[in-house]
Protein backbone atom coordinates (compact mmCIF):
# COMPACT_ATOMS: atom_id res chain seq x y z
CA UNK A 1 0.00 0.00 0.00
CA UNK A 2 1.58 3.50 -1.09
CA UNK A 3 1.71 6.33 1.22
CA UNK A 4 -0.90 8.02 -0.46
CA UNK A 5 -3.33 4.94 -0.08
CA UNK A 6 -2.59 5.22 2.97
CA UNK A 7 -3.46 8.75 4.03
CA UNK A 8 -6.65 8.44 1.98
CA UNK A 9 -7.38 4.74 3.95
CA UNK A 10 -7.03 6.72 6.83
CA UNK A 11 -8.61 10.33 6.61
CA UNK A 12 -11.05 9.00 4.11
CA UNK A 13 -12.44 5.77 4.91
CA UNK A 14 -15.29 5.50 2.72
CA UNK A 15 -17.03 2.81 4.99
CA UNK A 16 -16.77 4.30 7.88
CA UNK A 17 -18.04 7.50 6.66
CA UNK A 18 -20.96 5.92 5.45
CA UNK A 19 -21.30 4.45 8.64
CA UNK A 20 -21.20 7.59 10.82
CA UNK A 21 -23.01 9.79 8.55
CA UNK A 22 -26.22 10.02 10.53
CA UNK A 23 -24.67 10.87 13.39
CA UNK A 24 -22.89 13.74 11.71
CA UNK A 25 -26.18 14.73 9.80
CA UNK A 26 -27.63 14.51 13.57
CA UNK A 27 -25.37 16.53 14.65
CA UNK A 28 -25.62 19.32 11.59
CA UNK A 29 -29.08 19.50 12.70
CA UNK A 30 -28.30 20.49 16.37
CA UNK A 31 -25.98 23.28 15.09
CA UNK A 32 -28.42 24.66 12.81
CA UNK A 33 -30.48 24.64 15.38
CA UNK A 34 -28.61 26.57 18.24
CA UNK A 35 -26.92 28.67 15.81
CA UNK A 36 -30.72 29.84 15.10
CA UNK A 37 -31.27 29.90 18.64
CA UNK A 38 -28.13 32.04 19.14
CA UNK A 39 -28.79 34.31 15.99
CA UNK A 40 -32.30 35.12 17.00
CA UNK A 41 -32.15 35.53 20.50
CA UNK A 42 -28.80 37.32 20.53
CA UNK A 43 -29.60 40.16 17.73
CA UNK A 44 -33.29 40.96 19.33
CA UNK A 45 -31.54 41.29 22.77
CA UNK A 46 -28.98 43.27 21.39
CA UNK A 47 -31.21 45.74 19.09
CA UNK A 48 -33.04 45.78 22.28
CA UNK A 49 -30.16 47.43 24.63
CA UNK A 50 -29.37 49.48 21.55
CA UNK A 51 -32.39 51.42 21.68
CA UNK A 52 -33.16 51.12 25.28
CA UNK A 53 -30.02 53.44 25.78
CA UNK A 54 -30.88 55.70 22.61
CA UNK A 55 -33.48 56.85 25.29
CA UNK A 56 -30.58 58.17 27.36
CA UNK A 57 -31.02 57.35 30.90
CA UNK A 58 -27.70 57.67 32.57
CA UNK A 59 -27.43 55.01 34.92
CA UNK A 60 -29.35 52.58 32.70
CA UNK A 61 -26.70 53.33 29.92
CA UNK A 62 -23.85 52.79 32.22
CA UNK A 63 -25.41 49.22 33.12
CA UNK A 64 -25.73 48.39 29.40
CA UNK A 65 -21.77 49.92 28.58
CA UNK A 66 -20.74 47.52 31.88
CA UNK A 67 -22.84 44.56 30.41
CA UNK A 68 -21.44 44.69 26.92
CA UNK A 69 -17.72 45.08 27.89
CA UNK A 70 -17.90 42.34 30.06
CA UNK A 71 -19.28 39.73 27.61
CA UNK A 72 -16.93 41.78 24.78
CA UNK A 73 -14.14 40.93 27.20
CA UNK A 74 -14.91 37.33 28.60
CA UNK A 75 -13.91 34.35 26.16
CA UNK A 76 -16.93 32.68 25.16
CA UNK A 77 -15.58 29.04 26.43
CA UNK A 78 -15.29 30.37 29.84
CA UNK A 79 -18.64 31.85 29.86
CA UNK A 80 -19.82 28.47 28.77
CA UNK A 81 -17.65 26.89 31.25
CA UNK A 82 -19.51 28.87 33.97
CA UNK A 83 -22.99 28.45 33.30
CA UNK A 84 -22.50 24.65 33.24
CA UNK A 85 -19.91 23.88 35.79
CA UNK A 86 -20.08 26.82 38.71
CA UNK A 87 -23.84 27.46 38.67
CA UNK A 88 -24.69 23.83 39.61
CA UNK A 89 -23.07 24.98 43.32
CA UNK A 90 -26.31 26.97 43.66
CA UNK A 91 -28.43 24.48 42.32
CA UNK A 92 -29.03 25.72 38.58
CA UNK A 93 -27.85 23.26 36.18
CA UNK A 94 -28.54 23.94 32.74
CA UNK A 95 -28.07 21.75 29.95
CA UNK A 96 -24.94 22.11 27.54
CA UNK A 97 -26.84 22.44 24.88
CA UNK A 98 -28.90 25.92 27.33
CA UNK A 99 -24.99 26.68 28.64
CA UNK A 100 -23.58 26.60 25.02
CA UNK A 101 -27.03 29.21 23.54
CA UNK A 102 -26.88 31.05 26.90
CA UNK A 103 -23.28 32.53 26.72
CA UNK A 104 -23.13 32.57 22.61
CA UNK A 105 -26.62 34.43 22.74
CA UNK A 106 -24.63 36.97 25.53
CA UNK A 107 -21.88 37.42 23.60
CA UNK A 108 -23.77 38.35 20.36
CA UNK A 109 -26.31 40.23 22.14
CA UNK A 110 -22.72 42.36 23.15
CA UNK A 111 -21.21 42.34 20.13
CA UNK A 112 -24.55 43.49 18.61
CA UNK A 113 -25.43 46.16 20.86
CA UNK A 114 -22.18 47.47 20.15
CA UNK A 115 -22.98 47.63 15.87
CA UNK A 116 -26.25 48.74 16.63
CA UNK A 117 -25.90 51.72 18.86
CA UNK A 118 -22.87 52.58 16.61
CA UNK A 119 -25.39 53.20 13.73
CA UNK A 120 -28.18 54.65 15.90
CA UNK A 121 -25.42 57.43 17.03
CA UNK A 122 -23.92 57.90 12.81
CA UNK A 123 -27.24 59.29 12.24
CA UNK A 124 -26.86 63.15 12.29
CA UNK A 125 -28.66 65.08 14.70
CA UNK A 126 -30.51 67.30 12.21
CA UNK A 127 -31.91 63.88 10.89
CA UNK A 128 -33.72 63.21 14.64
CA UNK A 129 -34.37 67.08 14.75
CA UNK A 130 -36.04 67.19 11.35
CA UNK A 131 -38.58 64.32 11.91
CA UNK A 132 -39.18 65.45 15.26
CA UNK A 133 -40.39 69.06 14.03
CA UNK A 134 -42.59 67.47 11.16
CA UNK A 135 -44.68 65.87 13.83
CA UNK A 136 -43.55 62.37 14.00
CA UNK A 137 -43.15 61.02 17.65
CA UNK A 138 -40.14 59.62 19.43
CA UNK A 139 -40.81 55.93 18.46
CA UNK A 140 -41.84 57.25 14.82
CA UNK A 141 -38.89 58.72 14.50
CA UNK A 142 -36.90 55.53 15.68
CA UNK A 143 -38.49 53.66 13.71
CA UNK A 144 -38.88 55.29 9.81
CA UNK A 145 -36.47 57.72 10.48
CA UNK A 146 -33.30 56.53 12.23
CA UNK A 147 -33.15 52.72 11.70
CA UNK A 148 -33.47 52.13 8.00
CA UNK A 149 -30.68 54.21 7.89
CA UNK A 150 -28.86 52.76 10.79
CA UNK A 151 -29.43 49.50 9.69
CA UNK A 152 -28.30 49.71 6.49
CA UNK A 153 -24.13 50.44 7.86
CA UNK A 154 -25.15 47.79 10.60
CA UNK A 155 -25.17 44.84 8.27
CA UNK A 156 -22.16 43.69 7.12
CA UNK A 157 -19.84 44.01 10.19
CA UNK A 158 -22.93 42.68 11.99
CA UNK A 159 -23.19 39.44 9.70
CA UNK A 160 -19.29 39.11 9.99
CA UNK A 161 -19.71 39.37 13.58
CA UNK A 162 -22.22 37.04 13.77
CA UNK A 163 -20.82 34.03 11.56
CA UNK A 164 -17.60 34.20 14.33
CA UNK A 165 -19.50 33.93 16.70
CA UNK A 166 -22.00 31.48 15.53
CA UNK A 167 -19.06 29.44 14.52
CA UNK A 168 -18.74 29.13 18.36
CA UNK A 169 -21.31 26.66 18.57
CA UNK A 170 -18.37 23.61 18.44
CA UNK A 171 -17.30 24.97 21.72
CA UNK A 172 -20.58 23.07 23.21
CA UNK A 173 -18.63 19.83 22.37
CA UNK A 174 -16.47 20.77 25.96
CA UNK A 175 -19.84 20.48 27.58
CA UNK A 176 -21.26 17.40 25.63
CA UNK A 177 -23.79 18.90 23.22
CA UNK A 178 -24.27 16.65 20.93
CA UNK A 179 -23.35 19.32 17.87
CA UNK A 180 -20.71 17.78 14.69
CA UNK A 181 -17.87 18.28 16.26
CA UNK A 182 -19.33 16.48 19.25
CA UNK A 183 -20.96 13.39 17.13
CA UNK A 184 -17.10 13.56 15.16
CA UNK A 185 -14.80 13.11 18.48
CA UNK A 186 -16.96 10.47 19.55
CA UNK A 187 -17.05 8.37 16.54
CA UNK A 188 -13.48 8.45 16.14
CA UNK A 189 -12.52 7.25 19.74
CA UNK A 190 -15.40 4.30 18.90
CA UNK A 191 -14.13 3.64 15.26
CA UNK A 192 -10.24 4.41 16.16
CA UNK A 193 -10.35 6.41 12.41
CA UNK A 194 -10.28 10.14 12.16
CA UNK A 195 -12.64 10.21 9.27
CA UNK A 196 -15.65 11.12 10.76
CA UNK A 197 -13.49 14.61 12.06
CA UNK A 198 -13.17 14.89 8.24
CA UNK A 199 -16.72 14.21 7.50
CA UNK A 200 -17.40 16.75 10.25
CA UNK A 201 -15.06 19.26 8.98
CA UNK A 202 -16.66 18.76 5.90
CA UNK A 203 -20.15 19.50 7.47
CA UNK A 204 -18.92 22.41 8.98
CA UNK A 205 -17.28 23.94 5.44
CA UNK A 206 -21.14 23.30 3.91
CA UNK A 207 -22.34 25.77 6.72
CA UNK A 208 -20.43 28.07 6.94
CA UNK A 209 -18.72 28.31 4.08
CA UNK A 210 -21.48 30.33 2.19
CA UNK A 211 -22.15 32.58 4.86
CA UNK A 212 -18.20 33.51 4.87
CA UNK A 213 -18.22 34.27 1.25
CA UNK A 214 -21.78 36.00 1.66
CA UNK A 215 -20.37 38.19 3.91
CA UNK A 216 -17.24 39.08 1.87
CA UNK A 217 -20.06 40.12 -0.73
CA UNK A 218 -22.15 42.03 1.54
CA UNK A 219 -19.43 44.08 2.72
CA UNK A 220 -17.96 45.15 -0.86
CA UNK A 221 -21.42 45.69 -2.04
CA UNK A 222 -22.49 48.13 0.68
CA UNK A 223 -18.90 49.55 1.39
CA UNK A 224 -18.77 53.38 1.56
CA UNK A 225 -17.83 54.89 -1.58
CA UNK A 226 -14.56 56.83 -1.28
CA UNK B 1 -23.84 32.70 47.46
CA UNK B 2 -20.40 34.98 48.12
CA UNK B 3 -19.23 31.45 50.17
CA UNK B 4 -19.68 29.66 47.14
CA UNK B 5 -18.74 32.04 43.99
CA UNK B 6 -16.22 33.90 46.10
CA UNK B 7 -14.62 31.93 49.11
CA UNK B 8 -11.26 33.66 50.16
CA UNK B 9 -10.16 30.34 51.93
CA UNK B 10 -10.61 28.66 48.72
CA UNK B 11 -9.06 31.55 46.62
CA UNK B 12 -5.98 31.80 48.38
CA UNK B 13 -5.50 27.65 48.55
CA UNK B 14 -6.05 27.90 44.14
CA UNK B 15 -3.87 31.42 43.72
CA UNK B 16 -0.45 29.47 43.00
CA UNK B 17 -2.60 27.40 40.39
CA UNK B 18 -4.28 29.80 38.90
CA UNK B 19 -1.58 32.24 38.68
CA UNK B 20 0.30 29.65 36.77
CA UNK B 21 -2.19 29.46 34.42
CA UNK B 22 -2.14 33.28 33.81
CA UNK B 23 1.70 33.15 32.98
CA UNK B 24 0.89 30.54 30.31
CA UNK B 25 -2.33 32.63 28.79
CA UNK B 26 0.57 35.19 28.60
CA UNK B 27 3.55 33.28 27.20
CA UNK B 28 0.80 31.76 24.85
CA UNK B 29 -0.82 35.52 23.76
CA UNK B 30 2.99 36.32 23.33
CA UNK B 31 3.81 33.39 20.77
CA UNK B 32 0.38 33.17 19.02
CA UNK B 33 -0.52 36.99 18.71
CA UNK B 34 3.08 37.77 16.11
CA UNK B 35 2.75 34.28 14.86
CA UNK B 36 -1.12 35.38 13.24
CA UNK B 37 -0.12 38.48 12.35
CA UNK B 38 3.17 37.05 10.50
CA UNK B 39 0.76 35.01 8.49
CA UNK B 40 -2.38 37.51 7.82
CA UNK B 41 1.20 39.90 6.81
CA UNK B 42 2.38 37.10 4.28
CA UNK B 43 -1.17 36.39 2.72
CA UNK B 44 -1.63 40.76 2.50
CA UNK B 45 1.53 40.56 0.88
CA UNK B 46 0.92 38.58 -1.36
CA UNK B 47 -2.57 39.54 -2.06
CA UNK B 48 -1.14 43.14 -2.67
CA UNK B 49 0.30 41.76 -6.54
CA UNK B 50 -2.98 42.71 -8.39
CA UNK B 51 -3.75 39.75 -10.44
CA UNK B 52 -6.76 37.72 -10.29
CA UNK B 53 -4.70 34.46 -10.43
CA UNK B 54 -2.99 35.32 -7.15
CA UNK B 55 -5.85 37.56 -5.22
CA UNK B 56 -8.79 34.58 -5.98
CA UNK B 57 -6.88 31.03 -4.53
CA UNK B 58 -6.13 33.54 -1.50
CA UNK B 59 -9.42 34.85 -0.99
CA UNK B 60 -10.08 31.06 -1.13
CA UNK B 61 -7.83 30.09 1.14
CA UNK B 62 -8.71 33.16 3.23
CA UNK B 63 -12.38 31.93 3.46
CA UNK B 64 -11.89 28.67 4.10
CA UNK B 65 -9.83 29.32 7.34
CA UNK B 66 -12.63 31.59 8.11
CA UNK B 67 -15.00 29.56 7.78
CA UNK B 68 -13.47 26.64 9.66
CA UNK B 69 -14.45 27.01 13.44
CA UNK B 70 -10.95 27.02 15.90
CA UNK B 71 -12.03 24.51 18.04
CA UNK B 72 -12.44 22.11 14.82
CA UNK B 73 -8.90 22.98 13.40
CA UNK B 74 -7.39 22.23 17.01
CA UNK B 75 -9.24 19.07 17.55
CA UNK B 76 -8.12 17.58 13.80
CA UNK B 77 -4.36 18.77 14.49
CA UNK B 78 -4.79 17.40 18.28
CA UNK B 79 -6.65 14.18 17.57
CA UNK B 80 -6.73 13.44 13.89
CA UNK B 81 -2.67 13.73 13.27
CA UNK B 82 -1.86 10.97 15.64
CA UNK B 83 -3.70 8.73 12.87
CA UNK B 84 -1.29 9.48 10.33
CA UNK B 85 1.76 8.94 12.81
CA UNK B 86 2.33 12.81 13.33
CA UNK B 87 1.84 13.51 17.37
CA UNK B 88 2.29 17.36 18.02
CA UNK B 89 1.39 18.08 21.45
CA UNK B 90 -0.99 20.63 22.58
CA UNK B 91 1.38 23.41 22.69
CA UNK B 92 2.04 22.88 18.81
CA UNK B 93 -1.28 22.24 17.54
CA UNK B 94 -2.17 25.24 18.73
CA UNK B 95 0.56 27.39 17.48
CA UNK B 96 -0.61 25.92 13.49
CA UNK B 97 -4.15 26.38 14.61
CA UNK B 98 -3.79 30.21 15.68
CA UNK B 99 -1.46 30.61 12.30
CA UNK B 100 -3.53 29.35 10.18
CA UNK B 101 -6.78 30.53 11.65
CA UNK B 102 -6.03 34.35 13.52
CA UNK B 103 -3.49 34.31 9.89
CA UNK B 104 -6.70 34.21 7.78
CA UNK B 105 -8.60 37.47 9.33
CA UNK B 106 -5.62 39.50 9.98
CA UNK B 107 -4.40 38.77 6.38
CA UNK B 108 -8.04 40.53 5.82
CA UNK B 109 -7.74 43.11 7.83
CA UNK B 110 -4.17 43.79 6.02
CA UNK B 111 -5.18 43.83 2.48
CA UNK B 112 -8.02 46.04 3.44
CA UNK B 113 -5.53 48.47 5.00
CA UNK B 114 -3.21 48.33 1.76
CA UNK B 115 -6.20 48.38 -0.40
CA UNK B 116 -7.16 51.68 0.95
CA UNK B 117 -3.25 53.08 0.62
CA UNK B 118 -3.55 55.50 -2.82
CA UNK B 119 -2.05 54.07 -5.93
CA UNK B 120 -0.29 56.87 -5.82
CA UNK B 121 1.59 56.74 -2.61
CA UNK B 122 3.60 52.99 -4.20
CA UNK B 123 4.20 54.87 -7.34
CA UNK B 124 5.69 58.02 -5.80
CA UNK B 125 7.92 56.02 -3.59
CA UNK B 126 9.18 53.63 -6.62
CA UNK B 127 9.79 56.73 -8.82
CA UNK B 128 12.22 58.38 -6.15
CA UNK B 129 14.17 54.54 -6.40
CA UNK B 130 12.70 52.86 -3.23
CA UNK B 131 12.77 49.41 -3.81
CA UNK B 132 9.13 47.19 -4.03
CA UNK B 133 10.23 45.90 -0.77
CA UNK B 134 11.16 49.18 0.60
CA UNK B 135 8.00 50.56 -0.79
CA UNK B 136 5.98 48.14 0.82
CA UNK B 137 7.57 48.37 4.36
CA UNK B 138 8.45 52.33 4.56
CA UNK B 139 5.52 53.82 2.64
CA UNK B 140 2.52 51.03 2.02
CA UNK B 141 2.35 49.70 5.25
CA UNK B 142 2.80 52.08 7.88
CA UNK B 143 -0.12 54.05 6.40
CA UNK B 144 -2.19 50.69 5.88
CA UNK B 145 -1.69 49.89 9.74
CA UNK B 146 -2.74 53.22 10.60
CA UNK B 147 -6.01 52.99 8.52
CA UNK B 148 -6.98 49.59 10.07
CA UNK B 149 -5.64 49.85 13.50
CA UNK B 150 -9.16 49.42 15.22
CA UNK B 151 -9.78 46.13 13.09
CA UNK B 152 -6.00 44.82 14.08
CA UNK B 153 -6.76 45.67 17.77
CA UNK B 154 -9.66 44.50 18.07
CA UNK B 155 -9.18 41.27 16.34
CA UNK B 156 -6.04 40.76 18.73
CA UNK B 157 -8.53 40.93 21.64
CA UNK B 158 -10.00 38.48 19.98
CA UNK B 159 -6.96 35.93 19.54
CA UNK B 160 -6.02 36.48 23.12
CA UNK B 161 -9.87 35.23 24.38
CA UNK B 162 -9.02 32.55 22.17
CA UNK B 163 -6.37 31.12 24.05
CA UNK B 164 -8.64 29.62 26.03
CA UNK B 165 -9.08 26.66 23.61
CA UNK B 166 -5.35 25.76 24.57
CA UNK B 167 -7.50 24.07 27.67
CA UNK B 168 -9.18 21.77 25.20
CA UNK B 169 -5.88 20.16 24.12
CA UNK B 170 -4.77 20.30 28.07
CA UNK B 171 -2.71 23.33 27.48
CA UNK B 172 -2.44 24.71 30.84
CA UNK B 173 -3.64 28.25 30.92
CA UNK B 174 -5.86 29.92 32.80
CA UNK B 175 -8.99 28.51 32.27
CA UNK B 176 -7.41 24.93 32.23
CA UNK B 177 -5.86 25.79 35.32
CA UNK B 178 -8.92 26.83 36.75
CA UNK B 179 -11.12 23.78 35.86
CA UNK B 180 -7.87 21.95 37.71
CA UNK B 181 -8.37 23.69 40.70
CA UNK B 182 -11.86 23.42 40.81
CA UNK B 183 -12.13 19.92 40.58
CA UNK B 184 -9.71 19.81 43.37
CA UNK B 185 -11.41 22.24 46.12
CA UNK B 186 -15.16 20.96 44.69
CA UNK B 187 -15.92 25.05 44.49
CA UNK B 188 -16.81 26.88 41.87
CA UNK B 189 -14.55 30.01 43.31
CA UNK B 190 -12.06 29.13 40.35
CA UNK B 191 -13.48 29.39 37.90
CA UNK B 192 -15.04 32.82 38.98
CA UNK B 193 -11.61 34.15 39.87
CA UNK B 194 -10.27 33.07 36.12
CA UNK B 195 -13.29 35.28 34.69
CA UNK B 196 -12.32 38.27 36.91
CA UNK B 197 -8.55 37.86 35.41
CA UNK B 198 -9.32 37.84 31.74
CA UNK B 199 -12.35 40.57 32.58
CA UNK B 200 -9.48 42.41 34.73
CA UNK B 201 -6.75 41.70 31.65
CA UNK B 202 -8.81 42.98 28.88
CA UNK B 203 -11.05 45.21 29.73
CA UNK B 204 -8.83 48.33 28.84
CA UNK B 205 -8.78 47.23 25.41
CA UNK B 206 -12.45 46.45 25.03
CA UNK B 207 -12.48 50.14 26.27
CA UNK B 208 -10.04 51.61 24.23
CA UNK B 209 -11.64 50.00 20.87
CA UNK B 210 -15.12 51.27 21.79
CA UNK B 211 -13.82 54.40 21.73
CA UNK B 212 -11.28 54.05 18.56
CA UNK B 213 -14.67 52.51 16.97
CA UNK B 214 -16.99 55.97 18.14
CA UNK B 215 -14.07 58.08 17.18
CA UNK B 216 -14.39 56.70 13.61
CA UNK B 217 -17.99 57.14 13.49
CA UNK B 218 -18.03 61.19 14.01
CA UNK B 219 -15.32 61.12 11.73
CA UNK B 220 -17.52 59.56 9.02
CA UNK B 221 -20.57 62.08 10.31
Amino acid sequence: MSNWDRFVETFFNAKIMAKYLPDIAYGMLVTVELAALVIVTGIALGLALALLRSLGFRPVNWLIIFVVDLFRALPPLVIIVFIYFALPAVDVAPSGFVSTWLSLMLVLTAFSEEIFWAGITSIPRGQWEAARSTGLSYGQTLVSVVLPQALRLTIPPLTNRTIAITKGTALGTVVAVSEILGMASSAVSNSYNPSPLTLGAGAYLILFFPMVVFGRWLETRMAWKH
Amino acid sequence: MLQTFFNAEIISKAWPIILAGLGNTVLLSVVVVPLGLLGGLALAMLASVRKPWVRWPLMAWVDFFRAFPPLVLLIFLYAGLPFAGLELGGFACVCIAFFLNTGAYYGEILRAGIDSVPAGQAEAARSTGLGRFQTMLYVVLPQAVRNVLPDLLSNTLEVVKLTSLGSVVAMPELLFQARQAQSLTYSPTPIVVAAIIYFVLLWPLVRLLSRLENRAQTALA
